[in-house]
């Protein structure tokens, strides 16, 4: 499967591998990872970015293909909806049918509201059912809450807001409880005792597993639980715009069935947007290991009605995607594969990293690596690094890869590639969203009865996110806007329905002369046809 | 020039590239999925897909983001397949023998065929976990269906009509909230967070100066990386 270069590389791989399992790399000093990351991580590459023209971030800076689509055209500027024609009247409106989005719907449930899920695709169709390596969570007796956020404080650079990170430390343990009374199997010793690793930047080993299916088991748990609870899903139904009430609370949404294009009206008292992240924009060209559905939707929506977004230019690209073969191309290769023990090794089959620096700092070291150090893998993509993946049964015997990451075993077998022999090349790929909307502690906005959660979140983790924080931050914080929300219906009376908010955003982008090239949100990318992108896959 | 063939989508032919997995060849010849597309990357079961070769005899399955296309192929996505989901409790609901009986009596059909197993895109012995099943033994049951991904290709080729992925979760989910040994670490913590101590010092962390903080965390120690090497009672 691999090509003669590529066999003639692994052979130096080979060459170096038990000199490199008896070294562990230095880590890097503070100074040496700023000045990495300003001059090879993405995000300081200012030419990709374009200045916000409107709204609450006026005079920010977010990718091209982001600030395109801030400055689109509404979906529904030329449609006539008819506001006084109800299709679903709720308590809890929940957009989007991840993690985040079934923890809000689950609780809001039990709380005794009336709630209703709609998502574009599928319940469970989301970033969450893929993660792969884990959920952090300080519950080993060396470990803290404080150093749990020590370390995801410093590994964001400073930029989280204190109290949305406070809280998400502070109920790890009790979201890993949850998730143990609805039947999550975690990873355990025979005693009970979970089985726990480091991820990059961790200082103490917290993190979680369910093998490497670790937000599959999570979410595929929480949509049974959804269904059992009887809690109604419209599927196939996408979210277009927020619709207000007359005094500018948040009052529903207009929604658009997938399949017939039918445009529908959600009356609600609570509005929860848990719609994820923006893989699929492919910021700066990058392959995604996204879901087809991470489009930003919601990032739009609640835009357009005035939330604030927090770190709109700051994104997380994986420092171990697949680079190889090209049917894989993007997909995402586990942290948990290092955490377990596989070293980064260059085409001369040198450790030019520690393997667990943060996911930024080893983002923009591997792109140095092959941009600048012309220590690549020539690929038929570009370049990639090795990830020495026999290591792994090498310290903990055979049968080790089989048992904690038989994803990924079966992901590369699949074309060829036995990782458990030979190793595996890797790039960095767009992974995650580090910005998002503003939020208080409680989920909620700037905008009254309206709550985000989950990716769509920006300011929880800062400018970088650690590996198992997310899995972390969707249940805490879904959980969270479900309870919110169901605190607040109760006294809510919405008023007269109204969408003034879309036009009067159409008039201040006219006003600011912006030239609006699509329409937005997305909903989904268009890989139709014999699109670069494609080709580049193929 | 790139390797193409011929593949048939729906009884329609287009040409493709050779190394397309069959969700790419869809894409390169026109459609814009909604149905059977969905994390692209063998997690989700949303793009199970049934094919044959032509001049082949057997009927293959296989997910369409983790196939490759093949000269001959002809294709018919199995984007949605009506399962048999039974509502329980899950509070109330216990690991006790009668259970299965009681939610899905069918597994107490199955004559055997092995088609599930046959199908599966995983490789998992579904045959066998629904043994497990059959007789009560949830914990086997629960590790040997851990990998499914729930697209339903073995309830679409089984004779009794068994839904194979809902029987598997109920079983995991009964193993993970009662027969899993329980982590008593997880609850000492969550008891001693209740004198609001731990509370305390993230509060008191939060509060120091920036720099006192970038020193904490530039200085902190970093527990051994050598793992345990620790076994998944089997």
């Amino acid at each position: 499967m691999y090509t003669p270069e590529m066999l003639a590389s692994i052979q130096k791989v080979e060459a170096t591998r038990q000199v490199r399992m008896a070294t562990e790399p230095d880590r890097m000093s503070a100074e040496e990872k700023d000045a990495l990351l300003n001059a090879y991580h993405p995000d300081f590459k200012t030419e990709c970015f374009t200045e916000i023209k409107v709204g609450p971030n006026k005079g920010d800076k977010a990718p091209t293909e982001l600030a395109a689509l801030l400055h689109g055209h509404s979906r529904i500027r030329h449609a006539y909806i008819n506001l006084k024609n109800i299709d679903y009247d709720v308590d809890v409106l929940v957009i989007g049918g991840g993690g985040a989005g079934a923890s809000a719907a689950i609780e809001a449930h039990n709380a005794g509201a009336n709630v209703l899920i709609v998502t574009k695709l599928r319940l469970g169709d989301a970033n969450s059912m893929m993660s792969q390596g884990g959920i952090q969570a300080a519950d080993k007796e060396n470990d803290s809450p404080a150093q749990h956020y020590l370390d995801a404080f410093g590994g964001g650079h400073y930029a989280a807001q204190p109290d949305l990170l406070r809280k998400l430390v502070l109920d790890g343990p009790g979201a890993i409880k949850w998730l143990s009374d609805l039947g999550v199997m975690f990873d355990k010793e025979s005693d009970g005792r979970m089985q726990t690793t480091h991820g990059g930047g961790t200082s103490r080993m917290r993190m979680h597993a369910a093998a490497d299916y670790s937000g599959a088991e999570i979410m595929r748990t929480l949509r049974d639980e959804v269904f059992n609870l009887r809690i109604p899903v419209v599927d196939y139904t996408a979210a277009v715009e927020l619709i207000l009430d007359t005094d500018g609370k948040a009052a529903g949404a207009v929604l658009m069935n997938m399949e017939t294009n039918e445009y529908l009206v959600a009356r609600a008292k609570t509005v929860i947007l848990s719609t994820g992240g923006a893989g699929r924009l492919h910021y700066q060209g990058f392959p995604t290991s996204n879901h087809y559905g991470a489009t930003a939707d919601g990032l739009i929506m609640a835009y357009r009605v005035g939330v604030q977004l927090v770190y709109p230019d700051s994104f997380q690209y994986h420092p171990t995607g697949a680079a190889y073969p090209q049917q894989i191309f993007g997909d995402l290769v586990t942290e948990k594969v290092r955490s377990i023990g596989a070293i980064l090794a260059n085409v001369d089959g040198e450790a030019f990293m520690h393997p667990l620096e943060t996911r930024d700092v080893s983002s923009a070291a591997i792109i140095r690596e092959c941009i600048s150090r012309g220590k690549g893998v020539s690929t038929p993509t570009g370049f990639a690094i090795w990830l020495d993946t026999p290591v792994i049964e090498m310290l903990h015997g055979e049968g080790t890869i089989l048992r904690r990451i038989p994803a990924m075993y079966r992901m590369f077998i699949k074309y060829g590639i036995d990782m458990r022999r030979v190793p595996i090349l890797i790039y960095p790929t767009l992974h995650y969203q580090n910005g998002g909307l503003k939020i208080n502690v409680d989920g909620s906005t700037s905008v009254e009865n309206l709550y985000v959660a989950g990716e769509a979140v920006g300011g929880i983790h800062g400018r970088n996110r650690l590996m198992g924080n997310s899995l972390l931050d969707i249940i805490v914080f879904g959980r969270i806007a479900g309870q919110s929300a169901a605190d607040k219906y109760p006294s809510v009376s919405v008023g007269k329905l109204a969408l003034t908010h879309v036009e009067d955003y159409e008039h201040a982008l006219n006003d600011a002369d912006v030239e609006k090239q699509t329409i937005s949100p997305m909903l989904l990318p268009s890989y139709a046809r014999r699109q670069e992108y494609d080709r580049r896959r193929l | 020039m790139i390797d193409m063939v011929n593949i048939y989508l729906y009884g329609k032919k287009y040409e493709v590239p050779a190394s397309a997995t069959i969700l790419i060849a869809m894409e390169y010849a026109g459609y814009r999925l909604v149905r059977g597309c969905g994390c692209r990357a063998g997690f989700c079961g949303a793009c199970a897909t049934i094919y044959r070769i032509e001049g082949d005899r057997e009927l293959k399955v296989g997910l369409a983001c983790s196939t490759k296309v093949e000269d001959k192929m002809y294709i018919a996505t199995l984007p949605f397949f009506p399962h048999i989901k039974q509502l329980y409790d899950i509070r109330t609901t216990r690991p006790a023998d009668q259970i299965m009986m009681q939610l899905y009596p069918e597994i107490y059909s199955c004559i055997g065929c092995n088609a599930c197993t046959k199908a599966c895109p995983q490789e998992l012995d579904v045959m066998q976990y629904i043994a497990y099943a059959q007789r009560g033994d949830y914990t086997k049951c629960a590790k040997a269906s851990f990998d499914c991904i729930m697209c339903g290709i073995c309830a679409s080729r089984c004779p009794a009509g068994i839904s194979h992925p809902q029987v598997a979760i109920l079983a995991r989910r009964l193993y993970g909230k009662y027969l899993a040994p329980n982590a008593d670490h997880l609850d000492d913590r969550l008891k001693e967070m209740e004198d609001g101590g731990l509370e305390a010092m993230v509060e008191q962390l939060m509060n120091r100066p920036i720099e006192e903080i970038r020193e904490l965390y530039n200085t902190r120690d970093i527990e051994d990386e050598n793992i345990a090497d620790s076994e998944i009672n089997d």
